[in-house]
């Protein structure tokens, strides 16, 4: 299924319980399905106790349902979106760290950057780093034209995504004062209600 | 009240109207087993032999009661002791809850001595489980835990508490009222759509089955499928797990589907032009090649798991749902059909049937599984809970003991774990001690667990132990014979003499060679308040069939030659 060769992408973003152990619980059912993931982020949103991932998955768009089922089922994933059938805005963050040694590699390297919404971000007598924000294609065409010159060192944070307009995409939940029955002053009310 | 940790786990126990736990001690957990103690009397702890037993008896416990099943381990050896019946109660949707002891905060992740990371070992064979790191999340915790094992599809939910945890005091206060979980919320009914599809479905059928699972009993729904099944007339395919969902000798019921299904049920199913699934899984044991399953068929599919919906066959109609939720939506705008030359059909397959079985069959001088399981139906008045263990016997089982009532066969399906038929079935007698329970189970996998003799010894529990002692591990050996060209590797088995076992444990005994004292040995089973083991000891090499080979087309099947046709 989902490991023959795909050229199809889905981006799944989840919006889960910012607690120990849940990312691990999100990988391993990838994991344990087979679907192989391409890019996963995971950052905190504007709500402490909530963390949203990007999930970019190596797999055809039949198969954004299931994907969508096996992750509701995780007790702590709140809800789960498949962004590819909707517009959205996407950004995957480079730094490329490139050969910058002799003036024919500096001047290529500062024609490319002008070009793209790249930056210099450090520059040295030997190597600079290049800064680059864009969607994952773009990036990647900026890269293939980098390459030629050495590079040298790569890193990228996988596709964040975020869909457009009036899209929003929350959730009510308000973890209580983590109810902690009990706990001095609580009514023991806490998250259940 | 401040209580320590180890005396809130008790509580919420108590509050979850758990009166009977599964376990076995050791350091890390010791200080709950104290409080164990000041409970003897409101909750009753069973000392297991071997922690995989408690695992069993509580999922036994939880499929003979519908209730959540309670299972206490320490930490390390005695929590990976646990995994085979986690794995087995995540398979078949059995809610336990399992306590594990598990180092001290300060220490882990420092390889302490008996440390295991058993949330990380049990995350993909659990519903869902919990470190519990600080005393106060305790009782919230437990009620959480209680709340996921049992509602929704149920499962099992492991909770591990650090010793410090369990000696750490604070206020307990039980929250009372719902769990609010925001991430956690099973589909309960169908929107109008769905029902209106799946009425047309139905009414637009001329060849239409009812595939019945498990989720029938778990969701309460037998009325309803039952009462869906007269109406439109449509006949109904047993799951393993769904036997009991409808009494098998009601006119509609078709028997098992799958692997070692009736050849009616399977051949109904490639001929059906509507499937209605109802709360099973499309396992590839009932489906066999699914290239070629049920091609002529529609399907409506209800199941409480959204993620089962389109997973292995593909539904024009799916409903995530509780089932009997659905099936009440669905039944006042559901009229009369009759499908008299589709069932002509079926009774057809049937009576072929029939003519094959084995009981029909001369068999002077040899014991067969099939009349020892037969007779015992016959002798229990088909009443008894029966708890098989895995192999032929098992197959038979389900083809030669007939169930009427929801939860009488308790079977490991999903995972297929030996060992789990006598320990689930001491549990079952806890579950429901005014029933008569028979333990159904080979003499290969009897031995996994017969160390829980000494426990059924201990806590006198009344059940029949059934060892059907073929000297091999029979279903294996039926495939090396059918596909292995009866290279018997690892097979055959040297085994101990069961009765003189028993007597060691001091549990009544017979054995039983000829089919003429079969009666005498179960009615001596019967007479006895305790455990009892019979051995019964049958032909070596019989077969189970039909048999689907796995993979193979659910029509294409192997079945026993009739009479004269060899
Ligand atoms: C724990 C475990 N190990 C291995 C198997 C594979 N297996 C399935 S049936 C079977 C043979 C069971 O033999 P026995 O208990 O004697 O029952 P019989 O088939 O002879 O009735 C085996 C080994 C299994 N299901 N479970
Ligand atoms: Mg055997």
């Amino acid at each position: 299924m989902s490991n023959e060769a795909v050229d199809t992408k889905i981006t799944v973003v989840a919006l889960v319980e910012n607690e120990p152990g849940v990312l691990n619980r999100i990988a391993s059912m990838f994991r344990r399905r087979a679907f192989n993931i391409d890019s996963l982020t995971v950052g905190r949103t504007h709500k402490p106790h909530i963390s949203r991932m990007t999930i970019r998955v190596d797999a055809g768009p039949e198969y954004a349902r299931k994907i969508a089922n096996n992750l509701l089922k995780l007790v702590n994933v709140i809800d789960v979106r498949i962004l590819d059938n909707e517009p959205h805005i996407e950004r995957d963050l480079a730094l490329i760290k490139v050969r910058n040694d002799d003036t024919e590699s500096r001047n290529t390297i500062t024609e490319i950057c002008d070009r793209y919404p790249a930056r210099i971000v450090d520059v040295g007598p030997k190597v600079a780093i290049i800064e680059m924000v864009g969607t994952e294609k773009f990036l990647e065409e900026f890269i293939e034209e980098v390459r030629p010159t050495g590079i040298v060192e790569m890193i990228r944070t996988g596709v964040v995504s975020m869909g457009r307009g009036t899209r929003i995409h929350d959730t009510d939940y308000q973890r209580p004062d983590l109810s902690r029955a009990g706990a001095e002053g609580a009514n023991g009310n806490g998250r259940i209600v | 009240m401040k209580l320590k940790g180890s005396d809130i786990i008790m509580e919420c126990l108590l509050k979850e109207g758990v009166h009977v736990m599964f376990g076995y001690p050791g350091g890390a957990i010791l200080p709950t087993y104290d409080a164990i103690a000041r409970y003897e009397g409101r909750i009753h702890h069973v000392l297991v032999r071997h922690e995989q037993g408690a695992s069993h008896m509580a999922d036994g416990y939880a499929r003979a009661t519908g209730e959540v099943g309670v299972c206490i381990a320490t930490s390390g050896p005695g929590a990976t002791n646990l995994v085979t019946g986690l794995a087995t109660a995540m398979m078949d949707s059995s809610p336990i809850v399992a306590i594990t002891g598990q180092v001290p905060i300060p220490a882990i992740g420092s390889d302490a001595f008996q440390e295991t990371d058993v949330t990380g070992v049990t995350l993909p064979i659990t519903k869902h489980n919990y470190l519990v790191t600080d005393v106060r999340d305790l009782a919230y915790t437990m009620k959480e835990a209680f709340h996921i094992a049992r509602t929704g599809r149920p499962g099992p939910v492991l909770v591990d508490v650090p010793k410090d945890v369990q000696t750490a005091e604070t206020e307990f206060i039980y929250p009372e009222g719902d769990v609010a979980l925001p991430g956690y919320d099973p589909p309960w009914s169908a929107n109008d759509k769905e029902i209106d599809d799946a009425l047309r479905l139905i009414d637009e059928a001329e060849r239409p089955i009812i595939l019945a699972g498990h989720g029938i009993m778990m969701s309460g729904a037998m009325q309803e499928v039952r009462e869906l099944a007269e109406r439109a007339q449509i006949p109904v395919s047993l799951t393993l797990l769904g036997k009991g969902a409808m009494p098998e000798d009601h006119p509609l019921v078709i028997g098992m589907m799958g692997m070692h299904g009736e050849a009616s049920s399977n051949l109904a199913i490639q001929e059906a032009d509507l499937l209605l699934a109802l709360g099973m899984r499309f396992d590839d044991r009932v489906t066999g090649n699914l290239q070629t399953y049920a091609k002529k068929a529609r399907k409506i599919h209800i199941d409480i798991d959204r993620s089962e919906i389109n997973k292995n066959v593909k539904v024009e109609v799916g409903i995530a749902g509780d089932l009997k939720t659905v099936l009440t939506q669905l039944l006042p705008k559901l009229g009369q059909k009759s499908h008299p030359h589709w069932i002509r059909r079926i009774r057809d397959w049937l009576e072929d049937s029939s003519e094959r079985d084995i009981l029909n069959y001369e068999t002077p001088g040899i014991l067969l599984t099939a009349q020892v399981i037969n007779d015992i139906w016959k002798l229990t008045g088909g009443d008894a809970i029966t708890v098989t263990d895995v192999g032929q016997h098992q197959m038979l089982e389900a083809q030669y003991y007939p169930h009427q009532r929801p939860a009488t066969l308790l079977t490991s399906g999903g995972l297929g774990t030996m060992g789990f038929g006598f320990p689930a079935a001491i549990g079952a007698k806890f579950g429901k001690p005014e029933e008569e329970i028979w333990a159904i189970v080979g003499d290969g996998g009897f031995q996994m667990t017969l160390c829980e003799m000494a426990t059924a010894v201990q806590e006198n529990v009344n059940v029949n132990i059934a060892i059907i002692n073929n000297h091999f591990l029979g279903m294996v050996r039926q495939w090396q014979e059918l596909f292995f060209e009866k290279r018997y590797e690892a097979t055959p088995m040297v085994n101990p003499d069961f009765c003189k076992l028993a007597d060691a444990y001091g549990i009544p005994n017979r054995l039983v060679t000829k089919r003429d004292e079969i009666e005498d040995a179960v009615n001596f089973a019967r007479s006895i308040d305790g455990p009892v083991l019979i051995e019964f000891v049958v032909e070596k090499e019989e077969m189970v069939y039909p048999m689907v080979p796995a993979g193979a087309d659910l029509h294409d099947m192997k079945r026993r030659p009739k009479p004269g046709e060899a």
